[in-house]
């Protein structure tokens, strides 16, 4: 319900700023994301200017939040307990849509620039992502799962919020580093920037980023997946012959 | 010096990998054992996906055994016969292993297991070499037990369609070998080890080969077992990281030519008692990760 009000407000959000309002000008400085041999991450630079009717710039303040959100997969979450002296998994929850990747970063913090209903429609903060949790579970053990989910992944730097990460400067161009770990999923994600006026959206921007493996990694990967028998008969291959080409260079010596 | 493993999806420190591979193949070498037991340990430990570190250690051993084998071979020390019982269980094993991770994994239970049959397989069978090699070091003195040694187990004798196994001196029915090789091929898909630490003991005591084909037979086991685990991993969970394995492979080969060097210098019962010594480190880190409060209550599994 909560999704079709976001859409249905996105959608309109074109006609509802017919009447001058300000427009965003977004880029960021990689469209596409490499995957290499020696991966360990890559900071995006996302950056852009606001374009104001007649180019006068309001006295009152105006604020830019930006979200990098990675391609959403369902999920179960697991919880340890002590069964006996040990710690095993033992309660579950299913999350239908968990972003893999999702970090926002804002001019000022968001619970300043936006009220709760806003900031949920437009999936603002790491309190308001729509998980879409599996039906079945009451809501408070709902809840502990989903906390158990957001801080395990905000400590591996998978879910960040940096509410001053944003940088405005002169009033109209902006700018926000946000870092992708290496351990992300390869996927089309998605930078989108908002321009927040008195509690109000006022003008957002979407912009893709494709995250790929390239060369070996890709080939290895998609081998794997694909022929997967011809793979496992190439990995037994080669241990055999550097199991076998070790000794023999040793034996000569 | 980072490296992406493109199935475990992180990158990782090569020279790090490397080194524990030198470091596995430096006990291979140094006391015959493939070293499973510690890989996947330590890699679980390095933050490598239990699944992936399970699978690459397979396909390690795989390389580290060929070079035991063939110089086994070279000796004689090989029983064919016995070799192709255990490997025939082994297969199946390994089949049924491989449906068994599935089942666990998809149950969100597989870390537990793991953990757990190691520590219960490496605790004892450290325990059983500590007090051996102590006693063979004179450092302690066991009560003498020496009865008419038995050939093998009076069980084993029962039963049905005795075979004759000429190299080990055994006349014994082939299902012995044959569950022995099955439940083996079990746990290296589970484990991610050779199983050689299980397999040489009962070959001794339970079948009573002669011993100087139980290593070379062993491995002989091993080296086909591990490579078929391989191919069941790379077909049912899909985990296999050849980049992880080529890694270890690159340390392990080396050290295990190192190894071989060392071991003529250090008395066999001192090496025995060390190897004891190491397993029973790696079954008590293990047993402190199960009883401990976990750092991570949660994990996530994807669908």
């Amino acid at each position: 319900m909560r999704k079709l009000r976001a859409i249905i407000l996105l959608a309109s959000l074109p006609v509802m700023l017919a009447q001058a309002e300000p427009k965003l000008v977004p880029d960021v400085s990689q469209r596409e994301i490499e995957i290499r041999y020696s991966f360990t991450g890559a900071e995006l630079l996302l950056f852009g200017a606001i374009l104001y009717p007649g180019g006068r710039i309001p006295t009152g303040q105006a604020d830019i939040a930006v979200v990098v959100k990675g391609p959403t997969e369902p999920i179960v979450v697991r919880e340890k307990q002590k069964v006996a002296g040990i710690w095993m998994n033992v309660e579950s929850a299913r999350f239908r849509s968990a972003p893999a990747f999702y970090a926002v970063a804002s001019s000022r913090p968001l619970a300043e620039l936006i009220d709760e209903r806003m900031a949920s429609i437009y999936e603002l903060g790491l309190g308001n992502l729509q998980l879409s949790p599996g039906t079945g579970a009451p809501v408070d053990v709902q809840q502990r799962f989903e906390a158990g989910l957001l801080d395990l992944r905000r400590r591996s730097a998978l879910y960040v919020e940096n509410p001053k990460g944003v940088e405005i400067s002169e009033g109209v161009l902006y700018r926000a580093r946000v870092r992708i770990p290496a351990r992300v999923p390869v996927g089309t994600y998605t930078a989108e920037t908002f321009l927040i006026q008195d509690g109000r959206v006022v003008a957002g921007e979407v912009r893709e980023i494709k995250i790929h493996k390239l060369g070996f990694e890709r080939f290895v990967a998609m081998a794997a997946e694909r022929w997967s028998l011809a793979y496992g008969m190439v990995a037994v291959a080669i241990s055999i012959l550097l199991g076998w080409g070790g000794s023999a260079i040793y034996r000569r010596r | 010096m980072d490296i992406y493993l493109p199935i475990a999806g992180l990158s990782v420190n090569a020279l790090t990998i490397i080194a524990i591979g030198g470091l596995v193949g430096l006990l291979t070498g140094m006391l015959g054992v493939g070293g499973g037991f510690l890989t996947t340990p330590i890699l679980i430990f390095y933050g490598i996906p239990p699944a992936v570190a399970v699978a690459s250690a397979t396909t390690q051993i795989t390389g580290t055994s060929v070079s035991a084998v063939l110089a086994h071979r070279r000796r004689k020390g090989v029983d064919y016969r016995m070799g192709a019982v255990i490997i025939a269980g082994g297969l199946v094993g390994s089949l049924v292993g491989g449906g068994l991770f599935r089942l666990l994994q998809q149950g969100g239970q597989i870390d537990t297991v793991i953990a757990l049959l190691y520590v219960i397989l490496l605790g004892s069978v450290g325990l059983l070499m500590a007090k051996e090699s102590a006693a063979a070091l004179g450092i302690v003195k066991l009560p003498e037990a020496r009865k008419a040694a038995r050939r093998h187990n009076p069980l084993i004798a029962m039963l049905p369609m005795r075979w004759r196994f000429y190299r080990s001196g055994l006349y014994i029915s082939p299902l012995a070998p044959l569950l022995l090789g099955f439940v083996t091929g079990m746990l290296t898909v589970l484990l991610g080890v050779g199983g050689g630490f299980i397999v040489v003991p009962a070959m001794i005591y339970l079948l009573g080969m002669s011993a100087q084909v139980v290593v070379g037979t062993s491995l002989l086991q091993i080296l086909f077992v591990t490579a078929a685990t391989t191919l069941v991993h790379a077909t049912t969970t899909k985990s296999v990281d050849i980049v992880l394995a080529i890694l270890l492979l690159l340390g392990s080969v080396i050290g295990a030519q190192v190894g071989a060097r060392l071991t003529q210098s250090v008395k066999p019962e001192l090496l025995r008692l060390f190897l004891a010594i190491v397993v029973l480190a790696v079954a008590f880190r293990m047993a402190l990760g199960l009883g401990w409060r976990p750092e991570e209550i949660y994990t996530v599994q994807y669908l």
